[in-house]
């Protein structure tokens, strides 16, 4: 297939403040004690794209992911790293590797999910429509049923962020309309011409996009020439074209010499390949796109198409805090449920109280770890303590009676006796005195907690 | 008439729907007809019963029922012919119609046999022409209805002698025709003729068992014969002139160059014998496919019957399961893909446009391709192709358009020679493919639109069934050079193609009225002429389409509205059709369950689960050639018996050689 795919792995989102740190990119971000961006290559190596370009904000962040690929999956892809400015938001970075593209179509990827969608079904909606971009959408991430409980405070933080407001014709083909979040608190504006050409239109606010898009190359260069200030593929791009889908001006040269060989033969019946073009147009069900063209004076219109995705399938964004905690959990519960991809997957050992925990994992007398967790390799656990829905990295040290709820814990991180953790992250190599207690708290990396704090809601960052 | 045409002419039986074969074997008219002048001399009156007609009266094959007019008196009494004035048109032919006996299935529908049997030779298409003059009906139809009458006249031992050295006679000619030609294809329906009056006979297992004592010999012949002649040079590759021996007689071959020859007669029928179609009922078989196959599909549960040979696959997620795979088939090119993926969600429809498509990427894919190092372009490209084609089949079972359009492909590639290079070799199959469309489709087209216009006159209401892209051309054509005219549009469910095709008319002007199938006999009455596309028209002149299309032939033709079928050459079929359910194809069965705008989700429901209830939806059906009156196609207009004339003369030189 002429598809290239390019991951956008982001670089160090201020979204995750305290997670992400110089040492590690968004990119790295652990998720059931794996970078995130490994979940993605997975997912693309499953569908047998093999090479990638990986687009990477700063040079530092490109640097240790490069460091990370490289040592990760040299042997099995074809990754190429391109750094590009901070800041620039996708379309910048996408219009500074530009000249990387060559490919007809190109699939770009978000480095930051986790999903277990095939990219293939987007690009085979994409070629078998002949669309400009094709989105997809998935169902509005639902946690973990069991989890529901611990999920109190999430649910707070959450009602707010309004989810995208979608517009689908009659048969959930094609994008009508698409709005962020933000956008649709004020009025939202539609296009006429678009819901007089469909005639009807299907609004949904269940569905979200999952930052998964086939564009047709010349298409997406040519917007991002002519819209320099166009920064988000999201937010300006992806609604720019389904703005524009029936008065398309991004066809300039591609489209304006089909659209000539078909006019043409229609008066001039010596133009085989003009006939042969209508046969096969006539032949297509007519999308509205076409009923409109054919009512008006010829027009260019360019397709936006959706793939919706299975509901059973899985697809979440990496991009809050509140994201990150929910994927932990719902990756290694989801790790522990199909156990039997999680074992070539991750070569996780799978013990029977449905829980991760690594074999060279001590664990100490009286110590429980409950169901769904996962404890990595070598960390130790102290006396008594008991960790539930969590996930530990790999050297952590935990001293004895210290309840870990709900909480990731990365990687050398060192927990004293008697604290408590509920709802919080634990960044690497962060030292949490005795007796501290942290609910709902981000700890970033190397910071040191001092003996006997309670702390509710805070963000543990050196200024 | 004209012995030699006998043969061509198909027997006169009305087949209505879904017909079996209620046909006597197809080869007793030839001796009767050839019979027909001699025995005309001769006035004496034995039973029917006696002669050899008599012998192969079914209660459904009647005899054509017109006669000389001299003859009438030493019938059995004529019953007299009811209602013919139920048809509006009919009376002004009247005076051809029923002269004779009662006869019960040829009243049933109301007229003769149109005038499809009147002209057989292919320079008489112009004769035909469109217009059915009654007088060239009669003498079509007097030599049947002579002999009807005359051929009790000798004793039956007597008569039997006659009809042997008849057909022998006869016989020969027509060996020394088909020799004169090297074909084998005139030959074919003969011997398709004879698997068919054996399957009359039979019932299924007995067939079956005859098919594997077939299959064996053939393998036993193959073997025997590969033994020897594995070390002799290959059977030379040009086509000898030769007709290829029956089956049966393949073991018994002694010396080893008749055996040789057997082998390159094998061959060169394997090659000329169109690909059997799978049998889906056949377990075995079907499991290796599945092996094979690129699309994941889940056979549907509750299927009908009678349609077990045919594929039939639960749709809801063969789309899914092929998309989600769009990356990890590296075998199959993207071009080829996205046409495959096309056939399957069911976006492309229309026999030109699903041909063309397929040929276009063909031509990428062969724009692409790079012999692999060690391996000949001929051998290798044809192995790709057939991959491609069982990956298209896999999607959407092809249509005899496309099996054509593969075949002339697969022998362009053959034909390759071999000090071509590659660059060469590709450019010329891709330029081969470019002139197949433009000449077999779109040049095709516009010649049939030149010849089908001037059948539309001004003040005519012509009716079109569904959607043919070439009849839309003729309408377009003939509203641009100012033919007043006015357009039914005839369509049904669960398609409904004919709102593309009224919607493309209604914009450029046209007075178009569009209603369903199941009012077609109460606008029929308004219309002057019917214009119908055509999948495929075989070469018995059944003419293969959209189902529904038969429906509306019948109609049109009991209302005595001539019924004009467009088909290009490509499309012609040397197979014989006989019914529609040994090849059809499956839509589907959600398509006809659910009806839209009706909100059904409970009733669908009980629906789904019910084991009692069985969904078909059948795509294509066969209409009988009586119910045709003209094929437009790109050598003339024609009557459908002529099919058989251009399958040999024209396309052979295209397809086979």
């Amino acid at each position: 297939m002429d598809f290239q795919v390019v991951i956008l792995a982001g670089g160090f989102s201020s979204n995750l403040a305290p997670l992400v740190s110089k040492e590690v990119p968004k990119a790295l971000l652990p998720v059931a004690n794996r970078p995130v961006l490994s979940y993605v290559l997975d997912l693309l190596e499953s569908s047998n794209l093999k090479d990638l370009i990986v687009v990477v904000e700063g040079e530092d962040a490109a640097l240790t992911v490069g460091g990370w690929i490289s040592s990760a999956c040299v042997d099995r892809l074809h990754v190429e790293v391109a750094a590009v400015a901070e800041n620039v938001g996708t379309a910048g970075a996408l219009k500074a590797i530009a000249h990387h593209l060559t490919a007809k179509d190109i699939l770009i990827v978000s480095g930051d999910i986790v999903s277990d969608i095939s990219p293939g079904a987007v690009a085979a909606t994409h070629t078998r429509h002949d669309a400009a971009v094709t989105a997809m959408l998935c169902a509005e991430p639902v946690s973990g049923p069991a989890e529901s409980g611990g999920a109190g405070g999430k649910d707070k933080i959450k009602k707010p962020a309004c989810y995208d407001i979608i517009g689908l014709d009659s048969s959930k083909q094609f994008l009508l309309y698409i709005a962020t979040g933000v956008e649709v608190k004020r009025d939202t504006r539609l296009k006429k011409s678009i819901l007089c050409a469909a005639g009807k239109m299907e609004i949904r606010s269940d569905l979200v996009d999952s930052h998964i898009y086939a564009f047709k190359r010349s298409v997406l260069q040519e917007v991002l020439e002519q819209k320099p200030t166009f920064r988000c593929l999201k937010q300006d791009v992806l609604p720019y074209l389904v703005r524009t889908q029936l008065r398309s001006d991004v066809f300039s040269d591609e489209k304006a010499v089909e659209e000539n060989g078909s006019g043409h033969g229609k008066n001039n019946m010596q133009n085989n390949d003009g006939v042969s073009s209508q046969i096969l147009s006539n032949a297509f069900l007519p999308s509205f796109h076409k009923v409109y063209e054919s009512g008006l004076d010829i027009r260019k219109t360019h397709k936006c198409c959706v793939y919706i995705a299975d509901e059973s399938k899985y697809c979440v964004r990496l991009n809050s805090i509140q994201a990150f905690m929910d994927v932990n959990r719902d990756v290694s519960c989801f790790l522990i449920n199909v156990i039997g991809d999680a074992n070539h997957l991750s070569g996780y050992s799978f013990s029977a109280h449905h829980n991760i925990v690594h074999p060279s994992a001590e664990l100490g007398s009286k110590t429980t770890v409950g169901p769904h967790c996962m404890l990595g390799e070598g960390s130790q656990v102290g006396d008594k303590c008991n960790v539930k829905r969590s996930v530990i990295g790999r050297h952590c040290r935990i001293g004895s009676n210290v309840k870990v709820v709900n909480s990731v814990v990365m990687d050398h991180a060192t927990i004293g006796d008697g604290c408590s953790i509920q709802g919080s992250v634990i960044c690497s190599n962060a030292q949490l005195q005795e007796r501290v207690a942290l609910r709902d708290c981000q700890v970033e990396a190397g910071y040191v907690v001092f003996a006997g704090g309670e702390h509710k809601g805070e963000t543990f960052a050196r200024k | 008439m004209d012995p030699r045409r006998g043969p061509l002419a198909v027997p006169k039986v009305r087949r209505v729907g879904f017909f079996t074969s209620i046909e006597p074997s197809p080869e007793t008219p030839r001796p009767n007809r050839s019979l027909s002048g001699p025995a005309e001399a001769i006035t004496s009156s034995s039973p029917l019963s006696d002669s050899p007609s008599g012998q192969f009266i079914s209660p459904v094959q009647i005899p054509p029922s017109r006669h000389h007019s001299d003859n009438l008196a030493s019938r059995a009494a004529p019953v007299p012919v009811p209602g013919p004035s139920a048809f509006r048109r009919q009376l002004a032919n009247d005076r051809t119609l029923h002269v004779g006996s009662y006869n019960p299935v040829d009243s049933l529908l109301g007229t003769s046999p149109p005038s499809s049997n009147g002209e057989v030779s292919e320079d008489s298409g112009s004769l035909f022409g469109f217009q059915r003059s009654d007088s060239a009906k009669l003498s079509a139809s007097f030599p049947n209805g002579g002999f009807d009458m005359t051929v009790a006249v000798r004793a039956p031992g007597e008569s039997e002698a006659k009809v042997a050295t008849a057909s022998t006679s006869d016989g020969r000619k027509k060996n020394v025709e088909a020799s004169g030609e090297s074909e084998s294809v005139a030959t074919k329906p003969r011997k398709e003729k004879e698997t068919r009056s054996l399957k009359e006979k039979t019932s299924k297992a007995e067939r079956r068992a005859i098919q594997e004592a077939q299959r064996a010999a053939k393998a036993a012949a193959k073997g025997e014969g590969s033994k020897r002649a594995g070390e002799s040079s290959r059977p030379k590759p040009s086509k000898p002139a030769k007709q290829p021996q029956p089956k049966k007689e393949a073991p018994q071959v002694t010396s080893s160059v008749s055996e040789k020859r057997a082998v390159s007669v094998e061959k060169e029928r394997r090659m000329d014998v169109p690909q059997t179609q799978m049998q889906y009922d056949d377990k075995s078989r079907v499991d290796k496919a599945k092996r094979r196959s690129v699309v994941e599909q889940t056979e549907s549960k509750n299927k009908v019957e009678l349609f077990l040979h045919l594929p039939q696959y639960e749709r809801g997620n063969q789309l899914p399961n092929l998309s989600s795979n769009i990356f990890t088939l590296d075998t199959i090119h993207h071009a080829v893909y996205k046409v495959g993926l096309q056939h399957l969600a069911g976006d492309i429809a229309g026999d030109n446009a699903r041909c063309i498509a397929m040929l276009h990427a063909f031509q990428e894919a062969i724009n692409d391709y790079t012999t692999p190092p060690m391996k000949d372009l001929t051998m290798d490209l044809t192995a790709k192709i057939n991959g491609y084609v069982s990956f298209l089949i896999e999607c959407r079972p092809l249509s005899m358009s496309m099996g054509n359009a593969i075949r002339f492909l697969k022998n362009q590639i053959r034909k390759l020679p071999v000090d071509l290079s590659e660059p060469e070799a590709k450019a010329s199959l891709c330029s081969e493919i470019g002139r197949f469309i433009d000449e077999k489709i779109l040049l095709a087209d516009k010649v049939i639109v030149q010849h089908a216009v001037t059948k539309i006159r001004d003040g005519e209401v012509l009716l079109t069934y569904g959607f043919s892209c070439v009849v839309e051309m003729i309408l377009l054509y003939a509203h641009e050079i100012g033919r007043k005219f006015r357009v039914v549009i005839v369509d049904s469910r669960p398609n409904l193609e004919g709102q593309k095709l009224l919607r493309r008319l209604v914009t450029r002007g046209l007075d178009c009225t569009y209603t369903h199938i199941n009012a077609v006999s109460y606008i029929m009455g308004e219309v002057t002429r019917v214009f119908l596309g055509a999948s495929s028209i075989f070469s018995n002149g059944t003419l293969y389409s959209k189902v529904g299309t038969a429906c509306v032939a019948m109609v049109a033709n009991a209302f005595s509205v001539p019924v004009i079928v467009c088909c290009e050459a490509y499309k012609f079929h040397e197979r014989v059709l006989l019914d529609s359910i040994c090849s059809n194809e499956l839509g589907d069965p959600d398509a006809i369950a659910n009806v839209p705008l009706r909100n059904n989700k409970k009733h669908s429901k009980t629906m789904d689960n019910n084991k009692n209830l069985q969904f078909l939806n059948l795509m294509y059906d066969s209409t009988p050639a009586e119910y045709i009156s003209m094929i437009v196609t790109d050598y003339g207009m024609i009557p459908p018996t002529s099919i058989p004339v251009i399958v040999r003369e024209y396309r052979r030189e295209d397809l086979l050689l």
